[in-house]
């Protein structure tokens, strides 16, 4: 568990109105853009249940763009992000729906450009959030560990071919979670890290055969 | 240091034992659970400090609206009434009025605040800290302990209630707020940490049950106002504790009764905009008319 700080409770320095509503909103997005990596030409969220319901009075809509963009939450270009030149220079579209199977404050990015992804999230209390799927794949991706995500194909030997390069540079694994979309099809891993990666360790990781894909996902700034 | 402040009680033994107040406590604990320096501690509390008094500053001045359009204009109708007619409590309740809803019409024009300890809940403890550091003349050491005295409160209350309207009502948003700042009160006009921890004590125990039913689920109605009441009656609290009149439930106990009153409440009056002042005729009506949904 985390260890509570004074800060949880004087934080965050943020853009009203609401934390689960805007800051989490920001932080979703943030972390959606530091999964895609490059900037998206075109992206649809599809904001669910309270979400859809009161999002635009909470500024939803423009939070999700504005974290995306890699706009703080305590920025003030969040206020007006749709008058913002990358506004101008993205096509984006809101849809709104409900739908009970998901939580309360969930959100859909769905992203494309040179790769297509969709990213799923929830904003889950006082400016908290968790990235819980990419494409098939669930993650439990919350912005409060450095953390790596590899998408390989699935056969033996890979999280030991991981945790090894990870561990030459002698850094703590927190928690290390994997899924499979099937047998020998594609995996992924989602390893949270106590401190920073270096680029030479992602790069080596990303020469292991049959690794597709790797995210360094730095953690958010409260 | 590596102390164990989970509870009040432990908080009220460990400042005794160590002769030290609540905020040197806190403080070294910090520095000890995330290997930073007092310093830092110290410069991230007073940045927090400089944002609630530039949100209070611009507050003051405008009368834009929310989103909503439902709020954004009562601080400007406080401060002209104050104008022609004081306020009866005198210039510190003036103060403590028009910051709180300064800040809350900030946070809900999209500005920038200071969630204390959520966003929804934000006015009450800037209004209460910067209204007594101008009034009495505090330096920008005093504001910090003060501001630390009051984050340490909130974190002990929400080692048992989450600091959330969705599971445990107002009472643990606003209430929580109040509470912090009856502490932070008794401390800037001097009390021991035992008058600190019972202002606390006196201003949640007299909120149990305050339940989360904004109209239309937008953080405006009763939240603005509501953050008005609760910044005056953290300074009830304060006045009571340094009479040294005690809440013969002790701190701890009141935090457990607050759970449990959370537990029970209904899931309508939490933060679902189901129930209470969200179901009201009128709280229906204005959203229907007003609202971009």
């Amino acid at each position: 568990m985390k260890q509570k700080s004074l800060f949880d409770v004087i934080s965050p320095i943020m853009t009203g109105p609401s934390s689960s509503h805007t800051a989490g909103a920001v932080r979703l997005g943030l972390l959606a853009r530091k999964i895609y990596k490059s900037t998206p030409k075109k992206v649809t969220f599809i904001l669910y249940n309270s979400f859809a319901q009161t999002g635009k009075g909470h500024g939803t809509d423009k939070g999700l763009l504005a974290g995306l963009f890699g706009y703080s939450v305590e920025s003030d270009k969040i206020k007006t992000i749709f008058d913002t030149p990358q506004a101008k220079e993205t096509e984006y579209h809101y849809q709104f729906e409900q739908n009970t199977d998901r939580h309360p404050n969930a959100v859909d990015f769905i992203l494309e450009g040179d790769i297509n992804m969709l990213i799923s999230g929830n904003s889950v209390g006082a400016g908290n959030v968790e990235i819980i799927k990419i494409d098939d794949f669930s993650t439990q991706i919350t912005g409060e560990y450095n953390t790596l995500l590899l998408f390989y194909k699935d056969k033996p030997g890979m999280i030991s071919k991981v945790s090894s390069l990870i561990q030459e540079e002698n850094i703590n694994i927190a928690s290390l979670e994997c899924d499979r979309n099937a047998k020998g099809k594609t995996a992924s891993m989602c390893i949270c890290l106590d401190s920073s990666i270096s680029s030479s360790v992602i790069q080596k990781i990303e020469n292991i055969d049959d690794v597709y894909f790797v995210r360094n996902i730095e953690k958010l700034e409260v | 240091m590596e102390y164990s402040i989970s509870t009040f009680e432990k908080l009220i033994l460990t400042c005794q034992n160590e002769n030290k107040e609540i905020y040197e406590i806190m403080q070294e604990k910090e520095v000890y659970d995330f290997e930073i320096s007092i310093n830092e501690v110290r410069s991230k509390v007073l940045r927090n400090i400089q944002v609630m008094k530039e949100a209070i500053s611009k507050g003051l001045k405008s009368s834009e609206k929310s989103l909503s359009g439902l709020c954004g204009d009562d601080c400007i109708k406080l401060t002209e009434k104050y104008k022609k007619q004081s306020a009866l409590f005198g210039n510190l309740y003036e103060k403590i009025t028009t910051y709180a809803l300064a800040t809350m019409e900030e946070n809900l024009r999209m500005n920038r605040i200071v969630a204390c300890p959520t966003a929804g809940s934000c006015g009450i403890v800037p209004a209460v800290i910067i209204a007594l550091s101008e009034k009495f003349g505090l330096t920008e050491e005093q504001e910090i302990n003060a501001l630390i005295t009051a984050g340490t409160i909130g974190l002990i209350i929400s080692n048992k209630v989450p600091m959330a309207g969705a599971v445990a009502g107002c009472q643990a948003e606003c209430g929580t707020a109040s509470a912090m700042s009856a502490g932070a009160c008794v401390q800037i006009m001097g009390g021991n940490v035992k008058q600190i921890i019972n202002a606390s004590a006196l201003a949640l125990k007299n909120l149990l049950g305050l339940t989360c039913d904004p109209v239309g689920g937008l953080v405006e109605i009763p939240c603005v106002k509501r953050n008005v009441f609760l910044a005056v009656h953290a300074i009830t609290a304060a006045e009571l504790a340094l009479a040294d009149i005690e809440s013969k439930i002790p701190p701890d106990q009141i935090v457990d009764a607050m759970l449990q009153t959370g537990q029970l409440m209904s899931p309508l009056l939490k933060e679902t905009s189901l129930g209470g002042l969200a179901a009201t005729k009128n709280g229906i009506n204005i959203i229907d008319k007003n609202c971009i949904k």
